[in-house]
């Protein structure tokens, strides 16, 4: 007999007496009632409770804040699908590396890049979370992991409440990042401290009327 | 096995046993005055912050009793799930392997390995992987595997053992972490303190080449959707991430109880489990990936669906129900016990009240080492309230001290002083007029009492009550004959 077999046969055994299945009991809440600016407040307020650094801007402004926030940058990955107007901004001095279908960089180069600039899919207010999920806009999974700051847009539009308000708005199957903060450690005293093997620096823009 | 227990499935293997007794091992593990202290202090802060976190949802129960519902209707449906869930995880460009046992896990992920040529892995932390001693099975096979984990990495650094599922190391001060870095790291500054960034700055720069060259990672799996065929993997340092995108194998092992029905049962489980577990209210990362993405991430994608046990838990219908643990790790962080002994006393990859019922149930009850696990607790509840799939871990306690009590029985033949004790008790508790016969040999107590009215040597098993306790001196007369007076005095 297969292992498989084997094991499917140990389950039937197993379930010999047929428990029962019983409706999932959804109480919890599924819908918010929260306006946009509450909804910017408390983002804003897990956010910077995790240490990454929040600006609320208009969409205008995105080119000076991104160059702002790269001044000491010498080098910034973006992905293909990107806006670039919103890197129009960036000094002489920061190289911009595009990642392309068919024109990737290598880890090592992905190591020698000071930042990455993405945009993102989706934000959980409560529990102060930004989603990708590898649209040509965030790019592959690389990008925003190698190097060690995460300049990333967030579009008050894509903002919801609660983590169910956000699940309609994803697709599963895509490969997905879920980030809440720079990367962190709890591992000693339990106690928490940022930066470890992701980006350590994480910089949102919240950017209204995108 | 023995032949009593035919029918039943295979119990597991590998680290799931208790390498002496429970009392034996706790008796040596309260010595450790240090690591009782560490414990205290991560024990403490970790239940502020979870109690905190906890208190701002204002729907925490409504997505309790959904998490307790969705895994129970899983585990009732688990061939169905499984079978979904492996249809959609093939067809989107993963391979699935089963593996009854522990044995059978590690020979598969041996040969995936060395079919990719390489004589290196990096892990992302795993319970299963622990569980099956992938790790050291790996070793005899000549590949290194590297944990990535910070907590993972102190553990194996220090040639030491896991003593908590969520934080392995959590039995090690910053101080004690900072010695085992400078004496293990082979490139290390000298003059590194103990300040918890500087240590995980230590870390970063001992694994970033590590991960950027790996051709192979392993990992374990925090839940599998049915439906879809998505993995997902939570964590917080990156290091998983690292893992589950740059090398182009991925292996993931994976035990068969973690598959949720439905995709969005993740908005249930990922309330539940950061929360419940390091006490946030989201923890950094969350990986989701669903069998191979063209041109992101590892291309050659793997599962291995592990038994090792869980079957026979499964077929025990009152204990059953310790498969729906999540590993959030919220029961030994509030558990009164675990507090003072610590992860180590329990043997088994699974310390704490979950462990105690969970490694019984995986191995069988009379397995010898694992019989005084059951036993490993004051039944307080506290695990039961913290716990957010709602697992009723004392009551499957008392059910398993009812097996191993069995399992002795049966093993033994003739009755044991525990059980000429209970049939004396249900004699005396049978009838008023028994308990007051019982009541006249009460002087004989204070007798025994001496003079500093105190019982301190009971004979026989009951020796046991005594060994930490004294038992005052009974009373001239029962609480009954002295009603019985006040009645007819007035």
């Amino acid at each position: 007999m297969s292992a498989k077999d084997e094991i499917l046969s140990r389950i039937r055994s197993a379930l010999a007496d047929t428990p029962a299945t019983e409706e999932v009991p959804r109480e919890y809440r599924t819908t918010s009632e929260m306006n946009e600016e509450q909804l910017i407040e408390l983002l804003v307020d897990r956010l910077v409770d995790y240490k990454a650094g929040v600006e609320v801007i208009e969409a205008a402004q995105i080119p000076e804040f991104v160059a702002a926030k790269l001044k000491d940058a010498s080098s910034v990955v973006y992905p293909q699908g990107l806006d670039t107007a919103w890197l129009s901004a960036l000094g002489q001095n920061v190289e911009q590396r595009i990642d392309a279908p068919g024109a990737r960089l290598s880890v090592a180069e992905l190591d020698a890049t000071s930042a990455v600039v993405t945009s993102s899919a989706v934000s959980v207010a409560e529990s102060g979370t930004i989603i990708l999920d590898g649209q040509p806009d965030q790019g592959r999974r690389a990008i925003s992991l190698v190097p060690d700051h995460h300049v990333c847009i967030v579009p008050i539009s894509t903002i919801v409440q609660l983590l169910p308000e956000a699940m309609p708005r994803l697709s599963i199957t895509r490969p997905l990042t879920w980030i809440s903060g720079p990367s962190a450690t709890s591992d000693i005293e339990l106690e928490r401290v940022e930066g470890v093997h992701g980006p350590r620096t994480l910089d949102v823009l919240m950017v209204r009327g995108l | 096995m023995t032949q009593v227990f035919l029918g039943m499935p295979a119990g597991g293997q590998g680290n799931l046993f208790e390498s002496e007794p429970f009392p034996k091992a706790a008796h040596r593990e309260l010595g450790n005055t240090q690591m009782r202290k560490n414990l205290r202090h991560a024990t403490h802060t970790i239940r502020d912050k979870r109690l905190k976190v906890v208190g701002e949802l204002p729907d925490w129960e409504a997505l309790r009793d959904a998490g307790s519902t969705i895994k129970n209707n899983s585990m009732a449906t688990l061939e169905e799930r499984l079978l979904e869930f492996e249809k959609n995880f093939t067809a989107r460009g993963g391979v699935v392997h089963w593996a009854r046992d522990a044995d059978e896990a590690n020979k598969i992920v041996t040969e995936l390995v060395k079919a990719t040529g390489s004589q290196e892995v990096v892990k992302v932390k795993s319970m299963a992987t622990q569980e099956i001693g992938l790790n050291e099975h790996l070793e005899t096979e000549g590949i290194d595997a590297f944990e990535t984990d910070l907590a993972e990495l102190i553990v194996q650094l220090g040639h030491d053992k896991p003593s908590h599922i969520l934080v392995p190391a959590i039995h090690k001060n910053r101080t004690e972490v900072r010695d085992i870095f400078l004496k293990e790291m082979p490139v290390v500054d000298p003059n590194l303190t103990d300040e918890p960034a500087k240590l995980a700055e230590a870390a970063r720069a001992h694994l970033r080449k590590k991960f950027l060259a790996a051709k192979v990672a392993i990992s374990g799996a925090n839940f599998a959707l049915a439906d879809t065929g998505t993995l997902g993997v939570v964590e917080s340092e990156g290091n998983g991430r690292m893992c589950l995108t740059l090398p182009e194998t991925l292996i993931t092992v994976m035990g068969i109880e973690k598959v949720l029905p439905h995709w969005e049962d993740v908005e249930v489980f990922m309330q539940l489990l950061p929360r419940s577990s390091t006490g946030e209210r989201m923890n950094p990362y969350t990986s989701l990936w669903t069998g191979v993405t063209e041109d992101d991430g590892p291309q050659n994608v793997h599962i291995v669906l592990l038994d090792n046990g869980r079957t026979r838990a499964l077929a025990d219908r009152f204990g059953r129900t310790a498969l729906n643990c999540i590993r959030c790790s919220a029961c030994m962080n509030v558990c009164p016990v675990y507090e003072r002994t610590g992860g180590h006393a329990y043997g088994s990859t699974y310390p704490g009240p979950i462990g105690a019922i969970l490694s019984p149930l995986l191995t069988g009850i009379e397995v010898e080492e694992n019989g005084s696990l059951p036993y490993a607790s004051s039944l307080c509840g506290a695990c039961y309230e913290a716990c957010p799939v709602k697992i009723n871990i004392p009551e499957i306690l008392v059910h398993l001290r009812g097996d191993d009590v069995d399992a002795k029985r049966e093993k033994h033949k003739l009755p044991t002083q525990m059980d000429l004790l209970m049939k004396g008790g249900s004699w005396a508790l049978g009838k008023g007029k028994n308990i007051g016969l019982l009541e006249k040999a009460l002087p004989l107590g204070r007798l025994a009492a001496g003079k500093d009215k105190k019982i301190k040597k009971l004979p026989g098993i009951a020796a046991g009550w005594t060994q930490s306790r004294d038992i005052p001196a009974p009373p001239n007369k029962s609480f009954r004959d002295w009603w019985s007076d006040e009645k007819e005095s007035k």
